[in-house]
């Protein structure tokens, strides 16, 4: 600890290298702290929660249903598919997690302010689709059978809704969710349960499960989408077999490949991005903080190789070798401590125009200290090699001219 | 003089290669990537139609009814409204576009019906927008009126049906309707697909999409309504269950776009004043309702205000820069030490008659060759940082290519960066006091 005072001194003799080095630390802080928060919700956001068993479910997305087929197609191929092997229930729905979004819709959620300004995604399910997806009921009530209705439009004609517990928590803060109106276009329907979790389709790091739950009935407007809940490990044997039965019992419908499919591999395509993007910004990161250290190696190395006669002083009169590696490793932690008080304060400037731009939250505080962790152990990486030659300098070089 | 500094420079880097080889590698690391994500930005926010763009407007109103306000106008017209401003033909051209899913049943036998993204139309929608034929030309005017059965398709398409060949007056079975091939578009990717930019704005930045192949088949608005109504693609819906898919041209949905031609600015205030009178009059008549929200936009300003360009995109654009910023500063720092750890040479030059300008003059050629170096290695990396991107699952991965004005901005950016890395540095060394490093000697 003594030793900090004439470190200090020393670095007053190369300020401006000191400064650079420190404010290159201080910029690969904002930028590491920021790239490491993008890429931890991208992962976080590939792992989302679905509220549904993924692993026990198939998704059969069919393309181009005119509505004289659906009035028949719905409930015929729902009873068709229902008969498979290893098929444990169907529902008919208007969209599947993973799948193309179906419902979006602007909503109101008091009556009496005229301009809707907040929009969700409305599954629309069938008698089967709770029981089908898994779904965790937290308070309220499933629908009753009397609350189906056919589709009119885009949505039922019904008047209860099911919605996701954290988006209820949002839209109400602080109140019972139960029995608020929420309403669509001319209908107006009300909370009649809460379930745990449903994500919306496209999850994404703004809106995972801004999402409700509406009754209908299959048929016209709602034939396009059948989720089956499979016996486990089935889930690719009996999408198999259920293209199958449809290439040969129903030649005039098209599977639409890209919402078909075992859900876990429609969600491994669907973040596939997320993911590619996830590893790109790894990579940035880690030629940032190539980059650095070899800043670090060649400003440390240089110092060390014009310090070679006072090192050698030292030595002659009797600091150790542990005493001078002691003393690079000492001033490296110094500096990058420096630059790191000032990174911290770019960082937020960082965030903060991110925020502005790209919707994103502010950096959240505890990315401080694991970007303040990883550039202080890179800089005593990087500044080992230098340091130890330095501590190398035998004593006789004191008595030497260069 | 700038032979013999570089010569000098050469030998200078030689000397000390390790540390040569830390600064080059940095300014081509910090190069790669920063001239890789601007390559890809480039790509994705440049003009999509440059001779054009400013020419082209999107006129908006709001004609939902009922008791829920809009604070701004839907992205699509409903089809009453686009079709009286389109009829009115207040401008040289003007088109109606809608986003239809339809049903090709190929005519080879053993090919499985598919769905195609389709384009309902108006025959000025070709011209507008400068879109290239391969064979044949758009279907008339008078053809559109009577909704012919006619159809233009993409070269993909084409390629898929036909194997490439001349089709025109062949047919195609759409939604089990006959229609005769009129044209065929040649090779068309525009970027972004910028004719039909529907709620962009509401996918969290997430509109890569937008960057894929433009539709297969164009339809004449009128027979797109006839054969594929049920498959139009609404903005939204808004009405009291008069949303009936088989009757679009009168349902309460803003499923229509309108793109007008406005070759100037007194053309652009009339046209405005017209979609003003337009809206004013429909409601004295009570269709529409709502307060006024009249908007037209140009196509740049609407590009914009969908944020067509990935968030994604450019936030690496952000990050590359900022990384190479860094590098800089690196560059910055290993220039000094390089420098005045040749103080004593430096001392001897100006002893023996080296003026300061000459010293800094030789200083800035060295950090140049090392800007230079690494502009050509990082050349490398654009290459291989471009090569990584294609690779991507992303719709926009296949238009992503190394250019020339790509190659020539690193070097210049290359060269810039380590120059300017160098002027401190370089005034730094032409300060050394040549008594003082001769006396050390």
């Amino acid at each position: 600890m003594m030793q900090i005072a004439p470190i200090l001194a020393a670095l007053k003799k190369h300020r401006m290298a000191t400064f650079l080095i420190a404010m290159e630390i201080a910029l690969a802080c904002a930028v590491l702290c920021n790239a490491l928060y993008l890429v931890v919700e991208r992962v976080r956001l590939s792992h989302v929660e679905t509220g549904v068993d993924d692993d026990r479910l198939v998704a059969i997305s069919l393309a181009g249903v005119d509505d004289a087929q659906a009035m028949d197609l719905g409930p015929r191929l729902r009873q068709k598919l229902g008969s498979l092997a290893d098929v444990e229930s169907v529902a008919v729905a208007n969209a599947t997690p993973f799948g193309p979004q179906a419902g979006e819709a602007g909503f109101r959620i008091d009556p009496n302010d005229p301009v809707y300004r907040i929009q969700a995604h409305f599954y629309l399910g069938d008698q089967g689709f709770a029981k089908t997806l898994g779904l965790r009921l937290v308070s309220g009530r499933w629908f009753t059978p009397d609350e189906y209705a056919p589709v009119e439009g885009f949505l039922p004609k019904a008047s209860s809704l099911l919605v996701d517990a954290d988006y209820a928590a949002k839209l109400w803060p602080g109140q019972n969710p139960l029995g608020k109106p929420v309403l669509v276009t001319n209908l107006t329907f009300r909370v009649v349960g809460v379930v745990a979790r449903m994500v919306r389709p496209n999850p994404n790091p703004f809106a995972a499960s801004n999402s409700f739950i509406t009754p209908a009935l299959a048929g016209k407007g709602m034939a396009s989408v059948y989720l089956l809940r499979v016996a486990p490990g089935k889930a690719a044997d009996v999408f198999a077999r259920a293209t199958a039965m449809i290439t040969r019992d129903e030649p005039s419908v098209i599977l639409d490949a890209t919402a078909s499919g075992p859900l876990t591999q429609l969600r491994d395509a669907y973040f596939a991005n997320t993911r590619s993007m996830a590893i790109m910004m790894v990579g940035v990161i880690a030629a940032l903080l190539l980059v650095s250290a070899l800043g670090i190696v060649g400003l440390a190395s240089f110092w060390v190789q014009q310090r070679r006669q006072q090192i050698g002083i030292r030595r002659a009169i009797g600091a150790t070798r542990r005493d001078i590696l002691h003393y690079f490793q000492l001033e490296n932690f110094l500096i990058v401590g420096g630059g790191i008080v000032v990174g911290m304060v770019l960082a937020y400037v960082l965030s903060a125009v991110l925020m502005k731009q790209y919707e994103l939250p502010l950096l959240p505080a505890y990315y401080l200290p694991y970007g303040a962790l990883i550039l202080w152990l890179l800089g005593q990486l990087a500044v080992l090699g230098p340091a130890r030659r330095a501590a190398a300098v035998p004593p006789v070089v004191a008595t030497r001219n260069i | 003089m700038l032979g013999y500094y570089f010569f000098l420079a050469l030998r200078s880097l030689r000397r000390t290669r390790m540390l040569t080889a830390l600064m080059v590698l940095a300014i081509a690391v910090g190069i790669g990537a920063s001239m890789t994500t601007l390559s890809v930005m480039f790509l994705l926010s440049g003009d999509p139609l440059p001779a054009k763009s400013g020419k082209l407007f999107f006129p908006q109103l709001d004609p939902s009814t009922g008791a829920t306000l809009r604070h701004t106008p839907m992205d699509l017209l409903d089809y009453t409204s686009a079709h009286d401003l389109w009829q009115a033909h207040r401008a040289p051209r003007q088109a109606m576009l809608a986003n239809a899913a339809t049903r090709v049943q190929p005519t080879v036998s053993g090919q499985a019906p598919f769905i195609v993204q389709t384009l309902a139309t108006t025959s000025d929608f070709f011209p507008m927008f400068n879109v290239p034929f391969r064979y044949g030309s758009a279907w008339s005017a008078q053809d559109e009126q009577r909704a012919a059965r006619e159809v233009v398709i993409s070269s993909t398409l084409n390629q898929r049906l036909f194997g490439g060949a001349n089709s025109v007056g062949r047919d195609v079975v759409i939604n089990g309707a006959q229609l005769r091939v009129v044209g065929v578009l040649d090779d068309w990717r525009p970027r972004p697909r910028f004719y039909m930019v529907v709620g962009a704005r509401f996918s969290g930045g997430d509109t890569a999409d937008l960057y894929g192949p433009p539709h297969d088949v164009y339809l004449p608005m009128p027979t797109g309504v006839d054969i594929a109504q049920a498959d139009m693609q609404p903005f939204t819906c808004w009405s009291d269950g008069m949303v009936d898919p088989h009757h679009m041209t009168t349902a309460a949905c803003a499923w229509v776009a309108l793109w007008v031609e406005l070759p100037d600015v007194a053309a652009r205030d009339a046209y405005r004043r017209f979609l003003d009178d337009y809206d004013d009059q429909q409601r004295s008549i009570g269709r529409l309702t709502h307060p006024k929200l009249t908007r037209m936009m140009s196509l740049h300003e609407w590009l914009d205000f969908q944020q067509v360009v990935p968030a994604d995109v450019k936030l690496q654009t952000w990050l590359a820069f900022a990384f190479l910023l860094i590098c800089l500063f690196n560059t910055v720092g290993l220039l000094l030490a390089k420098f005045i750890g040749r103080s004593n040479e430096i001392g001897v030059r100006r002893a023996l008659g080296a003026s300061r300008k000459a010293i800094f003059g030789q200083c800035l050629v060295e950090a140049g060759l090392i800007g230079l170096i690494g502009g050509l290695f990082g050349l490398f990396m654009t290459v291989a940082g471009i090569y990584a991107i294609r690779q991507q699952p992303v719709a926009y991965a296949d238009l992503v290519a190394v250019d020339m004005p790509v190659f020539v901005l690193a070097l210049g950016l290359s060269l810039g960066a380590s120059l300017l890395a160098g002027v401190f540095p370089a005034f730094r060394a032409s300060r050394v006091a040549p008594a003082l490093q001769l006396k050390v000697q």
